[in-house]
């Protein structure tokens, strides 16, 4: 029997704001079990960030929100304030993107360590740094004994979201959100951020939800992907389904748009023409279909009917495209054989073109 | 440290040089650059309708005919170690720190501004006690509570505080709270060590008047810093761990909001301490500012002179202070 940890069930996150209701997360559902790694993926302003900072409670006051966030069975979006601040850091953390602006400036990266620590757990402040200093050796900062006492500007970028893992474990959650952990790294940190965390994990382990732009991360990292595009699910699968047989055309365009490896350099990298949509106006029926190359293959239903979230012939792998299974399989043989679509220079009227 | 410190009291004395250096420019240089010669200089030093010899005389006593070097040395020394002056066959000593002696009572300028500092003192002390109180609070409750109406209603508050003068809102004060309904005294400085309570009654008017502007300067300063600080990703992170929002606000964002406060704070009190010249002529507290006034309306040349040196000493010392407190408040300035 699968031990689900994390459930989230039609999660809806809106904003009002002066312009009108913008609608971060609009219907996101999937499930987390314990040490498995979920990656979600998508361009800024899909979502994701909302969804996780929603699954956190940090999500602002101003936000209406609806769905079930089920963490061990308990619905966070019906639980108390408080009650969630106390899950907060101890059963579930988060680690940030730019981990400069996300330490106290003014505090040592010590401090900040036991500071967590001490919130949920009644220790003195002697054990507290002991457990500090222990942390920051195992997430290899060198003589953390030392260094527990410097503040934050006088570690290099990698050390420093070393010390944010280190803060985000103190208290052994259960649940680990990386929010893009490693966009603010240089490359060659990168890797090392990612081991760490993948060796943490095993260590811990916790489940992990990995929410990145890149899917490079998410292919070294996670057991399963959640591809959003406007605040919705469009593709959702293992990680050997998304890559194996990409059946979104939102995903082919971030794959291709990737450069890999293990290709011969035969065929251009293909940008996802145009921007992602105002969540204020989303279009109509699809919301990818003003970006989409294939809309044309449905005789205009992507303009009108919004697709629902179905499984493929796969088990487990969910796609919400109007295209039958034969023409996307086509489809992506066509282009990871390298063929770009031929009205690639159509003119791309939603959002405008970035320049 | 101590390192940081050594060099910013280096610093500190090379500033005073420079002021001491300015202000004799100001006073001595300036008018001869402008055309005065040396006999019109003296002319100033001698009251009114003077005699052609008395001038002469003067012009021989200070010495207003020596190269300027010279000049400002004596001026250096006079202030470190005193001056001699002769006059006629008798020799008069004016202790360090000298700058002359006042025309009006003709007596050494350095006690008689010493002699009006407690009460600028006492001022400058109380008003910013009520002012950094008052000002920090309304601002970070402000902050907190964006957009509803205690905001707007201290902010509009505020407002008028920056906007109306002191010596309308003093006077106000004063026709209200002292002859209207005689609630404090008409204002007379008691000297705190004479009598405490009296000495806070008296003040609490001229207090309130000056820390109403200042306070609504600072309330004003303490929200933008305080919603800007709020939105820090640093903010984020505490909240991630679980810590009450009450902590959040009042330790990682009081923290960071208030070190420039702390900056400004250091540079105002500096100020004020040179005399608080509206509000003490405003209640007619003879403090420093009063003295200013009033040496500027004697054109009391060695009173404008010291009282010019004794405010750019304490502004130069708020800066001092101010670096070694923003050191010790910010780590990332200390290296």
């Amino acid at each position: 029997m699968p031990d689900t940890l994390l459930e989230v069930e039609d999660l809806r996150i809106h904003f009002p704001t002066q312009d009108g209701l913008v609608k971060s997360v609009d219907g996101v559902s999937f499930s987390l079990e314990r040490g498995r790694t979920l990656g979600i993926v998508g361009e800024s302003g899909s979502g994701k960030s909302v969804t996780s900072l929603g699954i956190m409670g940090l999500h602002g006051g101003s936000a209406r929100i609806s769905g079930h966030i089920r963490l061990d069975g308990e619905d966070l979006v019906a639980a108390s304030a408080t009650r969630v601040r106390e899950l907060r850091g101890d059963k579930m953390a988060m680690i940030f993107q730019d981990p400069l602006s996300s330490l106290h400036p003014y505090f040592t990266v010590g401090s900040q360590i036991i500071e967590a620590y001490r919130i949920h757990n009644d220790v003195s402040k002697n054990a507290a740094r002991k457990h500090a200093i222990d942390l920051l050796g195992r997430v290899g900062i060198p003589q953390p004994s030392v260094r527990v006492d410097d503040h934050p500007h006088q570690f290099s970028g990698g050390m420093r979201q070393r010390a944010m893992i280190a803060m985000a474990l103190s208290c052994d959650p259960e649940l680990l959100i990386a929010d893009e952990p490693t966009t603010a790294l240089d490359v060659t940190v990168q890797a090392q951020i990612l081991d760490l965390i993948s060796d943490l994990q095993s260590e811990f382990g916790s489940a992990v939800i990995m929410i990145t732009h890149d899917l490079g991360v998410v292919a070294e990292l996670s057991d399963d992907i959640l591809v959003m595009y406007a605040g919705r699910v469009v593709e959702y699968g293992s990680a050997a389904q998304i890559f194996g047989r990409p059946s979104h055309p939102y995903t082919w365009g971030l794959l291709s748009s990737m450069p890999r490896l293990d290709r011969e350099r035969t065929s251009r990298l293909v940008p996802i023409p145009g921007t992602p949509p105002s969540l204020i106006r989303v279009p109509a029926g699809c919301p990818f279909h003003p970006r989409c190359r294939y809309g044309h293959l449905n005789g205009g239903r992507s303009e009108t009917e919004v697709p629902q979230l179905r499984e493929t012939e796969d088990t487990g792998h969910l796609v919400a495209c109007h295209l039958t299974a034969a023409e996307r399989a086509k489809q992506w043989g066509l282009l990871s054989a390298g063929n770009v679509p031929d009205h690639d220079k159509e003119a791309v009227p939603q959002g405008g073109v970035e320049t | 440290m101590i390192n940081f410190i050594i060099r910013r009291l280096i610093g500190t004395v090379f500033l005073l040089i420079v002021v001491s250096l300015v202000t004799f420019a100001i006073f001595f240089l300036i008018p001869r650059l402008a055309g005065q010669n040396t006999y019109q200089l003296a002319a100033q030093y001698v009251g009114r309708n003077p005699t052609r010899q008395a001038v002469l005389q003067v012009e021989q006593q200070l010495g207003l005919a020596d190269p300027l070097y010279l000049q400002y040395g004596r001026f250096l020394r006079g202030i470190v170690l005193g001056a001699h002056y002769r006059s006629g066959p008798s020799v008069t000593y004016c202790p360090p720190p000298c700058f002359g002696y006042s025309f009006r009572s003709q007596l050494p300028v350095w006690p008689q501004m010493m002699s009006d500092v407690p009460v600028t003192l006492s001022l400058a002390i109380g008003a910013s006690v009520l002012w950094l109180i008052g000002g920090v609070s309304i601002g970070v409750l402000s902050a907190l509570r964006k957009g509803t109406l205690f905001d707007r209603f201290s902010m509009g508050i505020a407002l008028a505080g920056v906007s109306l003068p002191i010596f309308f809102t003093g006077l106000i004060a004063l026709e209200l709270f002292s002859y209207k309904w005689p609630i404090f005294p008409n204002v007379q400085f008691v000297p705190f060590t004479q009598n405490p309570v009296e000495w806070a009654r008296n003040l609490i008017l001229p207090w309130i008047t000056l820390a109403f502007l200042y306070a609504a300067l600072y309330a004003r300063l303490t929200r933008a810093g305080m919603l800007e600080t709020m939105s820090e990703d640093y903010i984020r992170t505490a909240r991630a761990k679980g810590l009450p929002e009450r902590k959040v606000v009042a330790k990682h964002g009081l923290r960071a909001a208030l070190t420039p406060i702390v900056t400004i704070f250091g540079m105002d009190l500096g100020l004020l301490l040179g005399g608080a010249i509206i509000t003490e002529v405003t209640f007619s507290l003879h403090g420093l500012g009063f003295f200013t006034v009033q040496a500027v309306n004697n054109q009391d040349l060695p009173e404008i002179l010291g009282v010019t040196m004794l405010a750019a000493f304490f502004i130069v010392i708020a800066n001092l202070v101010v670096d070694i407190l923003y050191a010790v408040l910010d780590p990332r300035v200390r290296y």
